[in-house]
Order: structure tokens, then sequence, then C-alpha cells
């Protein structure tokens, strides 16, 4: 390969002489990145990461800031396609396609790829209607279809107890809580397959993130789930893989068993135990 | 742990020394109960002997605080990685400890029961033994001190010469005790003894596991080297030739 993969962890290139699978769990694999470079203008922010997402199984995404792991999810929904000046190269592979080609309908590749962002971001619009909009961009449902539709994702969400009797109410009146779950409710009512989840809890308050982690738990049997998070705790509650980044490069990966009571890399048991400066 | 990267909350890092330093106190204490139990047996000196039992509650105490601490650590620090399992492994080791100090303490009771007799025979072998536990505990306190696999393999090792001159210290004292019966309550009391010291040569062999995987990440395997062949002798006097012994082995 290339000169540069000199210059890359351990870990790195160990996946990529095939030494070890790029995903530390058993399972199909749904989404696939290769090699993948990512630049922000003149500045690399991504170097070479290869791993896997199982299908069906949540990856959970740690390092410091800066490090990588929102910019991966970034490139993973095609969002970095609204900015000029930032490009990817290498391959991310969705059932085997690549969603980087040009070729690709994006708003197609972000039905099927949902994305929840750190804060809640509701629409200035009614909770049924938060639901519906999406569902409405990509498929023709009757009154009654949509009606099943809302009422799915918003349980699927665990949230349909609570909002039943309201769904006409604005959504901003809803708790942090309730807001992040509609978001989540909005993102798997265009039923897509993977979920990305940046910080989802990181601006709620501890009943609540137990909630999402719960539903995050419910959700990992239909859609499979990437996790940012800056909460250690709950990569190790939520995610059945964990790959930890530093600067830019994925250092380790594994299970979330392994990488919480026996790293492999100085660096990763560093971080984890609170040692980066 | 010869740590490069400086932590960031200095506290935990001073709690994580400070659990360190309380097993290697605790460990201190027991290696000098083991010494005076031992000197105790093999002077048949009674001022040893009360000077072991009478550590016990200190050992006890210690055995609490960590125990109290660690709980402490696990609630408030919710460790991962290395250090998890340094505070998993300190609550393991200070039961260990723990029971060192009651095997040391009861070789020191048995000691004042056999200062009431006169033996027919030398304690040779038994000091012998007392003398290699002695050594693999020492190690083991260096090892959880150091944090150091290295050590904890050498203690892993030594315990097979300990077990081994353990079976043959029953096989002696169940042959005095077939030529004189006269032998028997101070032979059945230095079986015990002997029996003891086997038994703390196996919780520092535990310990030395446990330090293993904490400085590592990885478990010893699962067979460690046993050579206490004893739980399975015979021995009998032949009608023929009296004077022998066999032993028979079985697994």
């Amino acid at each position: 390969m290339e000169q540069g993969s000199d210059t890359r962890t351990p870990a790195v290139r160990a996946v990529r002489a095939g030494m070890v699978p790029a995903a530390a769990v058993e399972g199909p694999t749904k989404l696939s990145i290769r090699n993948l470079d990512f630049f922000y203008g003149a500045n690399q922010a991504l170097k070479g990461i290869t791993l896997d997402l199982v299908d069906r199984r949540v990856t959970g995404m740690i390092g410091p800031s800066g490090c990588g792991k929102s910019t991966l999810l970034r490139v993973l929904n095609r969002m970095y396609d609204l900015y000029p000046g930032q490009r990817a190269t290498g391959e991310v592979l969705l059932d085997g396609e690549d969603i980087l080609a040009a070729s690709v309908d994006l708003n197609g590749l972000r039905s099927r790829i949902g994305m929840v962002f750190q804060k809640p971001t509701p629409f200035p619009m009614s909770i049924y209607d938060n639901i519906a909009f999406g569902v409405k961009l990509h498929e023709r449902l009757n009154r009654a279809e949509m009606d099943a539709r809302v009422e799915w994702s918003l349980t699927r969400a665990a949230l349909w107890a609570e909002v039943k009797d309201r769904l006409q109410t604005a959504a901003a009146g809803l708790s942090g809580g309730q807001q992040q779950r509609l978001c989540i409710a909005r993102t798997i009512a265009t039923r897509p397959e993977v979920i990305l989840l940046d910080e989802p809890t990181s601006a709620l308050d501890p009943i609540s993130t137990l909630k999402i982690e719960e539903l995050i738990d419910e959700l990992k049997q239909d859609f499979t789930i990437a996790i940012v998070t800056h909460n250690m705790q709950q990569a190790a509650r939520c995610a059945d893989q964990v790959a930890f980044f530093y600067l830019g490069e994925l250092v380790e990966m594994g299970p979330a068993a392994q990488i919480f009571t026996n790293p492999k890399q100085r660096r990763t048991q560093d971080y984890v135990t609170g040692r980066f400066g | 742990m010869a740590d490069i990267s400086q932590r960031i909350v200095k506290s935990y890092e001073q709690e994580l020394q400070r659990l360190r330093d309380l097993l290697v106190e605790m460990g201190g204490l027991v290696e000098s109960q083991l010494a005076t139990a031992i000197l105790a047996v093999v002077e048949l000196d009674i001022d040893a002997a009360t000077r072991t039992v009478e550590q016990d509650p200190a050992v006890d105490a210690l055995e609490r605080e960590v125990e109290s601490f660690v709980i402490r650590l696990l609630a408030l620090r919710q460790p991962v990685a290395g250090d998890l399992r340094q505070i998993v492994a300190a609550l393991k080791m200070t039961s260990d400890l723990e029971r060192i100090g009651d095997y040391a303490a009861n070789v020191a009771k048995r000691s004042i029961v056999l200062s009431q007799f006169s033996l027919p025979f030398k304690l040779g072998g038994l000091a012998h033994m007392a003398r290699l536990v002695q050594e693999s505990l020492k190690l083991t306190v260096d090892a959880i001190g150091d944090a150091d696999a290295d050590k904890a393999i050498q203690v892993w090792r030594s315990d097979q010469a300990v077990d081994d001159i353990y079976t043959a210290i029953f096989r002696e004292l169940v042959t005095y005790m077939m030529e004189d019966p006269r032998n028997i309550t101070p032979c059945t009391h230095l079986l015990f003894i002997a029996k003891n010291l086997e038994r703390i040569g196996d919780h520092a062999t535990n310990i030395a596991e446990t330090v293993h995987y904490a400085a590592t990440g990885e478990s010893l395997p699962e067979m460690r080297p046993k050579g206490d062949s004893a739980n399975y002798a015979v021995i009998r006097p032949r009608e023929e030739r009296p004077d022998t012994a066999t032993l028979g082995t079985d697994t």
C-alpha cells in the first residue's frame, strides 16, 4: 500500500493487513468503512479508518474532543457534502454499495442512515407533524397509514404512552428527554437501516439518559447503531463493540467488556482511566 | 506500575496508592505473623506464639479497611481497565492475606500444645518447608507492592516445591505415629501445622495469580503446579517389613 500507512497505529495496520478483523463482534457487516481519510480543507481529520458496523449491533465510539469520532458520523451519511472544501477518500460500503460515490442519491441515503444529534432539535410544529414530516418526503401514506406509522415510531422510541393524548400539541412543550426521544422517533419513522447517534444524551438528566440507553438496547433488534459518546460508562453500558479514536486515528477496537477491563493499547488504557493530558 | 502518563484527577491516583499501601502494610503484618509462628514451632517459643496470635485482630482490621475502601472506590470512581483490575484484585488479595494470618495463628496455637511434648525426632523437614513458605510469602508481598507480574509467576511456580515437601512430611509423621502411639498427639498437631503451612503456600499462589491478572489483564493458566499428593497418600505397615512405608497416589 502507500507509504503513509507506516505512520499509522499498530491496531490499524493490523486490521489493514488482514491480521485482525475490522469488527470486534460476530455478525454480518452492515456498514464497512475501508481506509477512510477525511479532510477539512488541508486539515486531515481522519486517517485511514477501517472498521465495520455489525448488523443490528451497537458500535460505541469514544475518544477525546477533536479525535474525529463525530467527523466519522458526519461522513457516514454524507453530511459533509453540505460544506465546500470538505472531502473524504476511501470506501464506506452500505450493504456493499459505496456511499461516497458521487452518484449516490443523498436523500435516499439519509433515509437509510438516520442521525440524532446532541441537542434535541424538534421542528416548530406538533408532535404528530414532527414524525410525519420526514415520512412524507419519502413515502405517500394515507391518513390511517400515517397514524399507524406515527404510533409505531413513538412506541419504538418509548414515548407513545407519554404523548398519545397530546399529539397535536407543540413538540417544544416536551421535556428535554422527551424531545430527544421524539427526535429518535422521527429518525426511525423513515425506517432507516442504520442509526447514528452523536452524543444523544449529553444534554439530558440521568433518568432521561437511562431511558435513551434502554431504548438503544431495544432498537438494536431492528437497526444497526453507531453511538458517539463522551460518557465512557454509557459506551460500556450500550455498546457491543467500542472503537477508541485519537487524533484522527482508530487506535483500538474491541468488545466493550475487553476495552473496559483489558484494553490492548496503552493509549486506550490511558484514556479510559483518565490519564490523558 | 510505572505510569508515564499523569492521571488527570490526582486524588484518584492518591486513593489507588493508598489502596496499594494498605495491602503492603497488611502483607508485612502477615509476613511477621508467619515469621513468629515459625519461630514458635521450630524453637518451641511460647512468647513468639502469643505474639503471633495477638497480631490477628490488627490483620482483621486491615482487611475490613481494605474492603470498605474498595467498595468506596467502586462506588465513587467507577473504575475501568487497569484501575478496575487493581481494585477488584485488592478485594481478593485482602481476603487471601487474612486467611494466611489465620493459618499462621493456628500454627502458633498448636506450637503451644507441642511444647508440652518432648519429641524424639527433629523437625528439620518442617523447618525447611516453613522457610520455603516464608520466602514465597515475602516474594508475594513484594509482587503486590510493585504490581510485578514476573515476581507473581515466580511465586506461582514455587508452590510445587512446598507441596512436594508437604507430602514428604506427611509420610514421615505417619511413620512416627506407627512406630510409637505416644507420638500420635504431637504428630497430629505437626500434621495440621504442615497442612496450615501448605495452605499458606496455596493462598500465596492465589495472590500471585491475582497480582498477575491485575498487572497484565491476563489470567494464568487454569492448572497451576500442584504437587500436594498427601490427600491421596496411603501409608500402611507391611507385615513382612514393618519399617518401610508405601506411598500410593492416584489422581
